[in-house]
């Protein structure tokens, strides 16, 4: 009964939210209202009983990466009127682009609902946590993929400095090794300076 | 438990019960913590102004008691003031989120042993969670306000409290290395019966200190209070607020701070479990023992205030992203190896 109104509500909250995602004038009101699709869609995870997924969803997309997106989002100088100009001429395009994943993601339930039926209603084994269980999976079966997973990620990371990591010259850098390496007597010189003659 | 047994005896069924009797422990936690905050508040000051030679709030009550209730009515009575070209809703909507995810966390803290709201399985990560999202508050009060003091505040606030997050979570798994769960009061029962097994003592000793020094960080305390800084900023992202915003905003700052003191003691420091196992110690309520840790790292933090400089914005970053994470990062596999060379591993 509570689980039921909890999962409409929350159910509810998510395709709303994601509904003004595209509709709402502000981008960042935008990014705000992603953000807050994400965390039902965590509090989502939590009532199917996986809390571990909705705890990881909410660390990466809620805190890391849509924090990046508002930042950006901020940052830019848009011209609010001049986004909504040329919706009507996309529309079709967009709306086909739309159907298109509808059908392909009813399919895939459709398909996967007939096998494994008995997996979707218990995402956690019996008798075993949800993090155990995932940990299990995922670093004894999977670990290749996972290995490479986080290679991709590494190679994305360092190919993002390589782009932007420009070294210019003549820019005053701290360097805290010489600075802790200063002594008094490289840095002060005591002058016995005579009267009214100056140094 | 025992409140879901007595509604489920007046004849409500068991869903019910569940929901009453959470409500009244979510309102007692709620109304002990609010209250034990303001007198929290009082001993900062009074810390701060002890340091300095100063008396402190001393008029308002005896030794200055009252001050922090004197100071909420100051506050919820004033005008709130909605400064011109502001984006409302999120303007007002900034220090509320701020506040209640601040009270949110405290849901998964065990206070005592059993003592908490939900003793869920992954509540070391829903703490994680809950604070990662906290940066909301910050960044939507400083872009809502229109203004550009506060943008740069909460420009600032966020890089910071993003940096520092990272370090905190290579600690949080260092920890939860030696406890084998993600459940907060696993955790602090692994680390009995006394103070022998406390994980500050032993190869946890540095990753207690990054901990503590991370979250003055996280929690934007002097000496890294950058985003408020008042020489350059005025006040950071709060600058335009006045009134009871502000207070939701103060309030959720200090709330996160008792938090970080509560994370301190219960993740290095045993919890609620006494020093020393022996009778007149254990005899105390756990409860009692996990204050008496919060208020001694209370006590810490209102001293690094006091006597702390500021550091610069660059510093911030370097301490963050080229000591604490390599360090930490470094301190993990250390860690990982030293409990399978001893054979220590939590099964």
């Amino acid at each position: 009964m509570i689980a039921t109104l909890a999962f409409y509500l929350f159910a509810a909250i998510t395709i709303l939210s994601g509904l003004m995602v595209i509709s709402a004038r502000n981008p960042v009101h935008s990014v705000l209202f992603l953000i807050l699709a994400f965390f039902n869609a965590a509090a989502l995870f939590v009532l199917l009983g996986a809390e571990f997924l909705a705890m990881i969803l909410v660390v990466v997309y809620v805190g890391a990466v849509a924090v990046l997106f508002l930042f950006v989002v901020m940052m830019l100088d848009i011209d609010f009127g001049g986004l909504r100009r040329g919706v009507m001429t996309y529309l079709p395009l967009g709306a086909l682009i739309g159907l298109l994943l509808l059908v392909e993601l009813a399919v895939g339930i459709w398909t996967v609902s007939e096998r494994g039926a008995a997996n979707l209603a218990h995402p956690t084994p019996e008798g075993v946590s949800n993090t155990e269980a995932i940990g299990r999976i995922l670093y004894t079966d999977y670990v290749f993929y996972f290995q490479l997973a986080g290679m991709v990620l590494l190679v994305a990371m360092i190919g993002a400095i390589v782009l932007t990591l420009r070294h210019r010259p003549g820019v005053k850098r701290q360097s805290i090794a010489a600075q802790v390496h200063r002594r008094p007597k490289d840095a002060i010189e005591i002058v016995d300076a005579k009267p009214g003659q100056g140094v | 438990m025992a409140l879901v047994e007595f509604f489920s005896s007046l004849g409500l069924p068991y869903g019910w019960a569940w929901v009453l009797s959470q409500g009244i422990l979510i309102l007692v936690l709620s109304v002990v913590l609010l209250v034990m905050l303001a007198f929290l508040l009082l001993f900062d000051r009074k810390v701060w102004a002890a340091v300095q030679m100063r008396r402190g709030p001393n008029v308002v009550g005896i030794f200055g008691l009252l001050q922090s209730f004197a100071d909420f009515i100051k506050f919820a009575t004033k005008e709130a003031v909605i400064p011109a070209g502001a984006n409302k809703g999120v303007y007002l909507l900034a220090p509320l989120l701020a506040f209640v995810l601040a009270m949110a966390s405290w849901a998964v803290v065990p206070v005592g042993p059993g003592w908490v709201v939900a003793d869920i399985n992954v509540g070391i990560l829903y703490l994680f969670a809950i604070s990662s999202l906290g940066v909301y508050g910050i960044i939507m009060g400083g872009w809502a306000s229109n203004s550009k003091y506060a943008f740069l505040g909460a420009l600032r606030s966020a890089a910071q409290m993003v940096s520092y997050e990272v370090s905190i979570g290579f600690v949080l798994i260092t920890v939860l290395l030696f406890a084998g769960s993600l459940n907060i009061s696993d955790i602090v029962n692994s680390q009995g019966p006394d103070i022998r097994g406390w994980n500050a003592f032993g190869i946890l000793f540095p990753m207690f200190v990054i901990f503590f020094i991370s979250a003055l960080a996280e929690t934007n305390r002097p000496p890294f209070d950058l985003p408020e800084a008042e020489s350059e900023l005025v006040a950071g992202f709060m600058v335009e607020y006045s009134s009871t915003p502000y207070l939701l905003f103060m309030v959720g700052e200090y709330l996160n701070i008792v938090l970080m003191c509560a994370m301190l003691s219960i993740l290095f420091f045993g919890g609620w479990l006494p020093p020393i196992d022996i009778w007149p110690l254990n005899a105390v309520p756990g409860v009692l023992w996990l204050i008496a840790k919060v208020v001694f790292f209370f006590f810490m933090f209102a001293m690094v205030k006091a006597i702390v400089p500021r550091y610069r914005y660059d510093q911030l970053m370097r301490l963050g992203w080229k000591v604490f994470l390599p360090t930490s990062l470094v301190w993990v596999i250390l860690t990982a190896g030293y409990l399978i060379v001893f054979d220590r591993l939590p099964v």
